[in-house]
């Protein structure tokens, strides 16, 4: 219908049903166009495939881990140590306990990490680049940025490892840590976008018919940084995982009993090479989740390319 | 001839871009619009033209309210632009329009043509309905309703602009500055945008201000052209009389660089005048009559003083040591 | 994308290319010099040839002996073409190397490096052998630019709009240059340019491209006194004139997406003079003036309008015979 609807049908005669109708035709349009270019590169889908399988996962932990129990405190030395098996599908560890269940688990503590992370990182980051980015070369400009070069010189590992050693080790302080530093990467992005869209001609026409600065960075500009900001996203989340679990391996993320997939990956390096099966799936499970949503960012980086072109 | 319904008196707007000296800075001008006095009567289309480094998109700048003047001043219909200190008035704001070159930047790619419109009309038609306004602005420019909901990315270079023309128009501007609306259009989608540039401006009794470097367009569609050079105006006229009778070098030279179509408009390009030098950096403009390095009929008095502008006959004017008036 | 060009160019010829945006006329000659790149390109099937050998048939190294040797080509934005990293001397002599093919002394590069630019008309060549691109204005870096292309005395000058970036008197300039050097070397041009302007003041032969495909081939007075295809026409309508007369509506519709052009003739959507047989075939091409071999004469049109089966009626009065 909206191909045939040309300038014969005169704009007044519309009725509020056809503009509805209009909206909802073009807006199914564009999705399909989208979902179009999305699902042509096969990699991107399996990496959306991916996460929602492991979203998926765990979400409904509960009802998925064959054994829930072994995630509490939990031995069962008769079972201890079994390889692979049709009931162990990935061996218990050198307590007894499930390791498909466990790794289940372990999905949660590495999803809410990175979620709260990039909750916390990427509003701070995105506001704060904005504004620096619109007013460049005056005084907000230089004390976001220059504050944002002091951060970034600070290593994420290295203050997640300070910040958890002064406090009390465990996920939320680590989460603290890694967000103190993370958020810098999100206004330096937007910054370089702001500071090149800001003399657009569009920013200008508004700024000639009139709008409030408030309106120009966040309805003209900010729609211009969003999908720059999703690919960085689906980057940033395996990164923070691995980071995430880094800290568990060395003992300053998800504390045992808790399934960290960091911290299982720790308590098994004890027993390698003999039962590998202990560490080598929770390292397998990292390594599933951060492919998965390194594939998902190039799809959508590739997505947004052609947009552009 | 109505009254002015623009008046630009001693404009001037340098920029600094840089400094000379350690000790004794001074700083180093482009003096981008050096002295322009030029005036706009209601209605007409007044073609500013010049090559680049000539101000005249300072001009058009100046005169939506981007830049302030170094000094001068530019009236809409008795009100000063820039009086007081603060950014210009609403109500003024409403009244004068641009359009861009780029019909790619000049609307926003993420957002669908109804939110590009909706900017404007939410500023200053607080009390009307968005969606019909903006249907209405559609019909106005000739497109359909269906493209509400698209994003300009689904749009020709052409459409686009025309979006861009109906954004301008959503205040009910009296003046609307066209900044080389075609330039970045192939010419056979130029005409379309002209014409309906022209339709609109009898429908709604729009004046432009039409800066380009297309000569050949203003012949068709200007009622007064200008033509720049470093800053500074060389000659106005009237369009008819400026190509029959062109009367400062400059001109002539432009007029004979155009590459035409016919002989009928080779005929009418002045033979003699072959085009030669470099147009010099705004930063360094030479002393006297700045056209006067490439000048085929320079002589001393060009190299000292800067010629004044004066009336060659009716509503010629230009600004050559050469030219008398003729009365 | 491309579809079905035939181009001659002979010895000593001035030819323009001339069409809008997008149909294809830079794609034409990147093939022509193989350098674009594949993949995305592919070249289905025909054949180029340059001086009698097949330029597609070669392997890398025998078309860069011709390419920047016998071929050369100067570009729209003459600082993309140069490095700005580079100075002008630097970035000259290699190509005054690869032309010579032989050994020649620093002395006698820098010699016709700045004999060069004299020929180009830039003074103090130097001074300016020194300078960096970006020290330069846009038409002293396209003066710079032919001086380069043309030092190498090539059999084959490509212009990718040359003077498109430049300002107007700038541009009238460049062209006249460029019209009286090929003049003086004898070497044959192809102009591309989007300007019918340009092509009327400075090339001999014109080809009209639209869609990726010929519309029309004719020597430059003939085209323009009376030009033959419906597009060319439309065209050359929408040209605002210095002598006045108003400004056209243009050609309706808009430029066929490349990737997907219309079934048969690929201007059918936008033709005034649209019939039935347009939509459904391919035309052919009509040669409606000169003989074979005939190298200032033959004018030939790609529209079924000249076909005197379907369109005869509509020809009356146009061809001239």
């Amino acid at each position: 219908m909206g191909v045939e609807m040309t300038s014969a049908v005169q704009a007044t005669q519309l009725t509020a049903e056809d503009i509805a109708r209009l909206r909802r035709e073009s807006r199914r349009e564009n999705w399909g166009r989208a979902w179009y270019k999305f699902s042509r590169n096969p990699l991107s889908l399996i990496g959306a495939g991916t996460i929602i399988f492991v979203v998926c996962l765990a979400i409904f932990a509960p009802w998925i881990a064959p054994y829930p129990e072994h995630v509490k405190p939990f031995t069962d030395f008769a079972n201890a140590s079994q390889p692979p098996s049709s009931q162990h599908w990935f061996g218990t560890d050198e307590i007894g306990r499930d390791i498909l269940s466990r790794v289940i688990y372990g999905y949660r503590f590495s999803l809410t990490m990175g979620v709260t992370v990039l909750a916390i990182v990427v509003p701070i980051g995105v506001v704060l680049g904005l504004v620096a980015g619109y007013f460049q070369h005056r005084w907000p400009d230089t004390l976001i940025m220059r504050t944002t070069d002091i951060f970034l010189a600070v290593p994420p590992l290295i203050l997640a490892l300070a910040i958890a050693s002064i406090l009390e080790p465990n996920l939320f302080n680590a989460m603290i840590a890694v967000s103190l530093t993370w958020w810098p990467w999100y206004t330096r992005l937007v910054y370089s976008i702001t500071t090149g869209l800001r003399n657009e001609f569009f920013v200008t026409a508004s700024q000639v018919t009139g709008a409030s600065t408030s309106h120009i960075i966040f309805r003209e500009i900010l729609p211009n940084c969003v999908s720059p900001i999703f690919t960085k996203m689906s980057l940033d989340m395996g990164w923070v995982i691995i980071i995430g679990a880094s800290l568990s391996f060395v003992g300053l993320g998800v504390q045992p009993p808790k399934p960290g997939l960091g911290t299982m990956v720790a308590s098994g390096t004890r027993y390698l090479p003999d039962d590998w099966w202990i560490s080598a799936f929770p390292a397998l499970a990292i390594v599933v989740v951060v492919l998965g949503f390194n594939l998902l960012g190039d799809g959508l980086r590739d997505l947004f390319a052609a947009e552009d072109g | 001839m109505t009254e002015p319904i623009l008046i630009m008196r001693d404009l001037k707007k340098y920029f600094t871009v840089g400094h000379t000296g350690v000790i004794r800075r001074k700083p180093i001008d482009v003096k981008a619009v050096d002295g322009v006095s030029l005036e706009l009567y209601a209605g007409e289309t007044f073609g500013l033209v010049g090559e680049s480094g000539s101000g005249k998109s300072t001009i058009a700048y100046m005169v939506a309210g981007m830049h302030r003047p170094t000094s001068g001043t530019i009236e809409f219909r008795g009100r000063d632009l820039f009086e007081g200190g603060g950014g210009r008035p609403l109500d003024l704001k409403k009244e004068i329009q641009i359009v861009f070159q780029d019909p790619g930047s000049s609307l926003n790619a993420r957002r669908t043509i109804a939110q590009n419109l909706a900017v404007p009309l939410r500023i200053h038609k607080p009390d009307e309905d968005v969606i019909s306004a903006t249907l209405r602005l559609l019909e106005l420019v000739d497109l359909p309703p269906s493209y509400m909901y698209r994003y300009p990315n689904m749009l020709s270079g052409g459409e686009k602009q025309i979006v861009a023309i109906a954004r301008a128009l959503a205040t009910d501007p009296s003046l609307v500055i066209l900044d080389e609306p075609t330039s970045a259009l192939d010419v056979s989608v130029q005409g379309k945008v002209i014409n309906l540039l022209m339709r609109l401006q009898r429908e709604l009794n729009l004046t432009y201000l039409f800066i380009t470097h297309d000569l050949s367009l203003m012949r068709n569609i200007a009622s007064r052209v200008a033509i720049m050079y470093l800053g500074k105006v060389c000659e106005v006229a009237g369009g008819a009389e400026f190509f029959q009778r062109p009367e400062h070098p400059y001109t002539q030279m432009l007029l004979s660089s155009i590459p035409v179509i016919s002989d009928e408009e080779e005929a009418l390009k002045p033979a003699k005048m072959v085009p030669r030098g470099e147009i010099p950096s705004p930063v360094n403009v030479p002393p006297g009559c700045s056209f006067n390095t490439r000048c085929p009929y320079v002589f001393e008095q060009c190299m000292q003083a800067d010629p004044q502008m004066i009336e060659l006959h009716s509503q010629h004017f230009a600004r050559c040591h050469l030219l008398k008036a003729e009365n | 994308m491309l579809d079905g060009i035939n181009m001659v160019v002979y010895p000593g010829e001035k030819v323009g290319l001339v069409g809008e945006t997008g149909c294809g006329k830079t794609t034409t000659m990147k093939t022509a010099l193989n350098v674009l790149p594949m993949p995305p390109g592919q070249i289905e099937s025909g054949q180029i040839h340059f001086k009698g050998q097949d330029l597609l048939a070669m392997n890398g190294r025998e078309i860069s002996r011709i390419r920047g040797r016998e071929v050369t080509m100067i570009f729209q934005d003459p600082m993309a073409a140069l490095n700005p990293v580079f100075t002008v001397e630097e970035q000259f002599s290699p190509v005054i190397k690869h032309a010579a093919n032989a050994r020649l002394s620093k002395k006698e590069v820098r010699a016709r490096a700045i004999a060069a630019l004299e020929e180009v008309a830039l003074a103090d060549p130097e001074r300016l052998l020194k300078a960096y691109p970006t020290q330069l204005s846009g038409g002293m870096r396209q003066r710079v630019c032919i001086g380069m292309a043309l030092a190498t005395t090539p059999q084959l000058l490509i212009a990718d709009e040359p003077g498109t970036a430049l300002d107007v008197t700038i541009q009238a300039q460049v062209l006249r240059l460029i019209h009286d050097l090929v003049e003086d070397l004898n070497t044959s041009i192809i102009l591309i340019t989007h300007s019918l302007g340009v092509v009327r003041e400075t090339v001999d032969r014109v080809y009209v491209m639209y869609a990726g495909s010929v519309v029309e081939m004719a020597p430059t007075p003939k085209l323009f006194a009376n030009p033959l295809h419906p597009y060319t026409q439309g065209l050359m309508e929408s040209v605002p004139r210095l002598s006045g007369g108003g400004v056209s509506q243009g050609i309706p519709g808009r430029i066929p997406d490349y990737m997907d052009p219309p079934a048969g003739c690929r201007f059918h959507t936008r033709c005034p003079h649209v019939m039935d047989i347009c939509s459904r075939q391919k035309p052919p091409v009509f040669r409606i003036d000169g003989e074979d071999g005939e190298v200032d004469g033959v004018h030939e049109v790609t529209c079924f309008l000249y076909d005197g089966e379907h369109g005869a009626a509509a020809t009356t009065g146009e061809v001239t015979t």
